[in-house]
């Protein structure tokens, strides 16, 4: 097991450094140069090659590039061309943004999405299984971009119910402590503002939800199937189980395996793809964070956030593949 | 038995998620009520309200105007730092501000200042003479650190302030090396503003995240992407001024989610709202329309490097072919009028006895055959950003390539992201392409000088049009104070561009925002950064 691990933590390196690598070279090829972005439109020539030399872009890539994978090996990310702050310490807040966002969108998709996919295999061929399947292929093809917008306004506008937008009421703002609003609320004794931190979760929560929720759910109904005929489930109710113990403790067990791959990648996958979402809820958060800085030209930050991303999710990954072991007994890493 | 099974436990989940639901509902019903009494506090105004927040598209890059070149920034810092002159209330006329008074000499080269009294930065150090002189050696020594001092107030390796000079406590001297005409209007921008020596001695950059200005509002908190707070400065010079207690400036990416938070009672001023979005307001009677007047230019440019449009004749057929005014009324709402010059005619020196382009295919067909077109497919570069002054540039260029094909002029609309969209633009790499400026400091040079000047190839000029006739022109007017006589100069400009046609002018635009119907006294300011320190809630 801990060799296991040991060996998936080795493969880290050259993933994270390739992944590094392409990453500096494809914001390299692109046209646009940061300095002219800093410098507004009515710079000079001279200003922006000044610049330039000031920020150590002249410098021929292997310099740069060597020289950013030496920060970052000491923990450093590089500081951000726009702002000038250091992305290690300007990174977090986005990161915290989403994370919250992301797995309280993961709860819901999860609950959902596994229990629909449950009831759809049990009642297989039923109206509910036919339901359910029409919802999720809406949910799967949907545009995230409608649905939040949609959602605004019926939920917003039209019932009242939830906030359109942000992640706090800005008239009464949060001191943020560990910057997941929910723990920070809670920390502080605030109950009020723990209920408007969770009211503002449920609308973006929502619209990132559907996709994985959707994809949840077919995974889930597809593995039960395959588990409800096998030979140990017929025994299970030939000795005379209750339908429901035999579907949640005997079948569950074998069918969740692919399901919880498929939750990890997801859960990974909302961290980065969560700009959509963000951008029409205004969400702070680490997708925008990078989009502007992609717009802007922000090196660094393009460059630590993705490394970032990419680490976060292979870590997901891991845990994930780790959990096996702990579902299925059978499983064992060497 | 199966079948019962199955609706008891959808039944339970159905109740389960409606309770969460019904919760969730219920609790925002009862604090959108108290919302508002308790924003309101101990304030005179009927409402009650003394918080203002300001929805806005984006967040601030640095709130020390010195160091950058967003509007996003200026929007904010205008409200914290003062400039030693200001810009009239929706105009771009000089009146007082930091300085309440001051005097040109008779060459152009030397104006001295008279400053306010008793003027306190928000750190509490006086503001005086000792203070500007800092803070224009500060810009001085910044170098490209300043980028707007260094495109305002240099001109080539010159610098146009040789000396900026404290003469007791109140009085300020300014030597120029060479007369600058819009020197005045140029000190009045944001950039210029004058901040606490204190601060940016203790650390040069921490202005950028902690501002210490003279302005009606202090600085409070900012959490970056998401919103920025300041605060009433009790100290304020102005007596009854800011009239409110807090201001908070959220981003809101999505122009329509900005109108839905409005809409909502989340923000109280929505800015920079599409075009489209002005029939859905002015229905509304929550809402109010707020129009901010118009000083700036949306044009196709026509890259004079290249072919068919290295031809003068060429550009003027394009300059014939298209339609204007369908373009205003079916893209800017009519919430803009044709352009027929470089320059909105609210800027002084603007030339009206130009008779511009009429719409006139036939006319534009006999041009395109004088001038030997072969009919070769142009690339149309269509802006993928919506700005002011080009609301839809996709839309907008697919009207325009229907325009030119009717006159025989076949076209192929490209986009790129934007940042690639001005670099390739800048390296004249485009055939048509479309483009806007927005006013820096109302000044004809901030349009025909930095727009179409052969000095600013490589820059903002991004036809590559270089004619020397205008450039002497147009570097006369720069050192003449004589209003008349520069006036006299830039209309004589106009003349050339319009005939070299190196553009197609197609608007100026009247950017829109929207507030809360309580609202009074918004007003807002052409350069894009609005003064808040007079309004307040009915």
């Amino acid at each position: 097991m801990l060799h296991y691990m040991g060996r998936r933590l080795l493969q880290l390196i050259p993933v994270l450094l390739g992944m590094s690598f392409i990453v500096f070279m494809l914001i390299r090829a692109i046209p646009g140069n940061p300095a002219q972005v800093i410098l507004g439109q009515q710079a000079t020539k001279e200003a922006v090659e000044a610049l330039n030399a000031s920020l150590g872009l002249d410098q021929p890539w292997f310099t740069q590039y060597f020289r950013y994978l030496g920060g970052v090996l000491q923990g450093d990310l590089g500081v951000s061309l726009r702002t000038k702050l250091p992305v290690s310490e300007e990174i977090f807040p986005y990161l915290a943004a989403t994370a919250e966002l992301a797995l309280f969108a993961m709860i819901i998709a999860v609950i959902i999405g596994v229990n629909a996919g449950i009831i759809s295999a049990w009642f297989q061929n039923s109206w509910f299984d036919y339901t359910a399947m029409v919802i999720a292929l809406i949910g799967v093809s949907v545009p995230v971009f409608w649905l939040g917008l949609m959602e605004q306004w019926a939920f917003s506008v039209k019932l009242d119910w939830f906030p359109s937008s942000g992640r706090e009421n800005v008239r009464d703002p949060i001191t943020p402590i560990t910057h997941f609003y929910l723990i920070d609320t809670l920390i502080q004794g605030r109950f009020d503002q723990f209920t408007e931190v969770l009211k503002r979760l449920v609308l973006p929560g929502m619209a990132l939800a559907t996709i994985p929720m959707a994809i949840i759910a077919r995974m889930t109904r597809s593995s039960m199937l395959e588990v409800m005929r096998s030979d140990y489930v017929r025994t299970a109710r030939a000795k005379g189980q209750k339908m429901f113990v035999v579907v949640y403790k005997h079948a569950l067990k074998n069918a969740i395996i692919p399901v919880l791959t498929i939750i990890g990648l997801q859960t990974g996958l909302l961290l980065g793809g969560a700009i959509l979402t963000e951008t029409i809820f205004s969400w702070p958060g680490i997708g925008r964070y990078i989009y502007e800085a992609i717009g802007f030209r922000d090196y660094p930050v393009i460059q630590s956030g993705i490394l970032v991303i990419a680490f976060i999710f292979i870590m997901i990954n891991l845990i994930v593949d780790l959990l096996y072991t702990v579902i299925d007994p059978r499983i064992k890493y060497k | 038995m199966k079948k019962k099974k199955f609706w008891s436990l959808g039944v339970m989940l159905i109740l389960v998620l409606s309770t969460i639901l019904a919760a969730c509902g219920a609790s925002d019903n009862k604090d959108s009520g108290s919302k508002d009494a308790s924003t309101g506090g101990d304030t005179a105004s009927s409402s009650g309200k003394t918080e203002l927040v300001y929805g806005r598209g984006g967040d601030s890059v640095a709130l020390d105007p010195a160091v950058v070149t967003d509007g996003e920034s200026f929007t904010v810092t205008a409200n914290l730092y003062e400039t030693l002159v200001n810009f009239g209330e929706q105009d771009v006329t000089i009146n007082p501000g930091l300085a309440k008074s001051w005097e040109p000499s008779e060459d152009g080269l030397t104006y001295t200042f008279q400053l306010q009294e008793g003027v306190k930065f928000h750190d509490g150090t006086d503001f005086n003479a000792e203070a500007v002189v800092k803070n224009f050696e500060r810009w001085k020594a910044g170098g490209e650190k300043h980028p707007y001092y260094s495109t305002q107030f240099v001109v080539g390796d010159t610098q146009v302030i040789e000396s900026v000079t404290a003469e007791g406590d109140n009085t300020v001297v300014f030597k120029l090396s060479q007369p600058q005409a819009p020197f005045l209007k140029n000190l009045a921008m944001s950039p210029f503003a004058i901040a606490s020596p204190t601060a940016f001695e203790a650390n040069e950059e921490g202005l950028s995240t902690n501002p210490v200005g003279t302005g009606p509002f202090k600085f409070v908190d900012w959490k970056r992407t998401a919103s920025i707070t300041i605060e009433k400065n009790p100290d304020y010079y102005i007596d009854g001024l800011p009239k409110l207690e807090k201001v908070i400036y959220r981003s809101i990416p999505e122009n329509s989610a900005r109108l839905t938070a409005l809409n909502a009672g989340e923000i109280d001023v929505a800015d920079g709202l599409s075009p489209s979005d002005k029939t859905s307001i002015e229905s509304n009677d929550k809402l109010q329309l707020i129009e901010r007047p118009s000083m700036n230019v949306g044009y196709l440019g026509l890259t004079a490097t290249r072919a068919p449009f290295d031809n003068v004749k060429v550009r003027q057929a394009v300059n014939h072919a298209i339609d204007k005014q369908t373009l205003v009324d079916a893209f800017y709402e009519g919430l803009a009028q044709p352009a027929k010059n470089p320059m909105p005619p609210v800027i002084s020196g603007y030339n009206d006895d130009i008779p511009g382009y009429e719409y006139d295919p036939e006319k534009a067909k006999a041009l395109l055959a004088e001038a030997g077109y072969d009919g070769k497919e142009i690339e149309l570069w269509a802006m993928p950003v919506p700005r002011p002054y080009m609301p839809d540039g996709q839309k907008i260029a697919e009207a325009i390539q229907k325009n030119l094909a009717d006159v025989g002029m076949p076209s192929k609309i490209v986009s790129y992201e934007w940042a690639t969209y001005l670099d390739k633009a800048e390296k004249g790499e485009a055939d048509a392409f479309l483009l806007g400026w927005t006013g820096d400091n109302g000044d004809a040079d901030n349009f025909i000088y930095a727009l179409l000047d052969g000095d600013n190839i490589g820059s903002n000029n991004y036809t590559f049009y270089d004619n020397q006739e205008l450039h002497k022109l147009l570097v006369a007017a720069q050192t003449e104070i004589d209003e008349e006589k520069r006036n006299a100069l830039y209309k004589q400009a106009q003349e050339i561009v319009f005939a070299d046609a190196p553009w197609v002018p197609l608007a100026h635009s009247t950017p829109i925002l929207a507030a809360g119907a309580e609202l009074q006294n918004y007003i807002a300011h052409p350069t894009g950064s609005d003064r808040l320190d007079a309004v307040y809630f009915k």
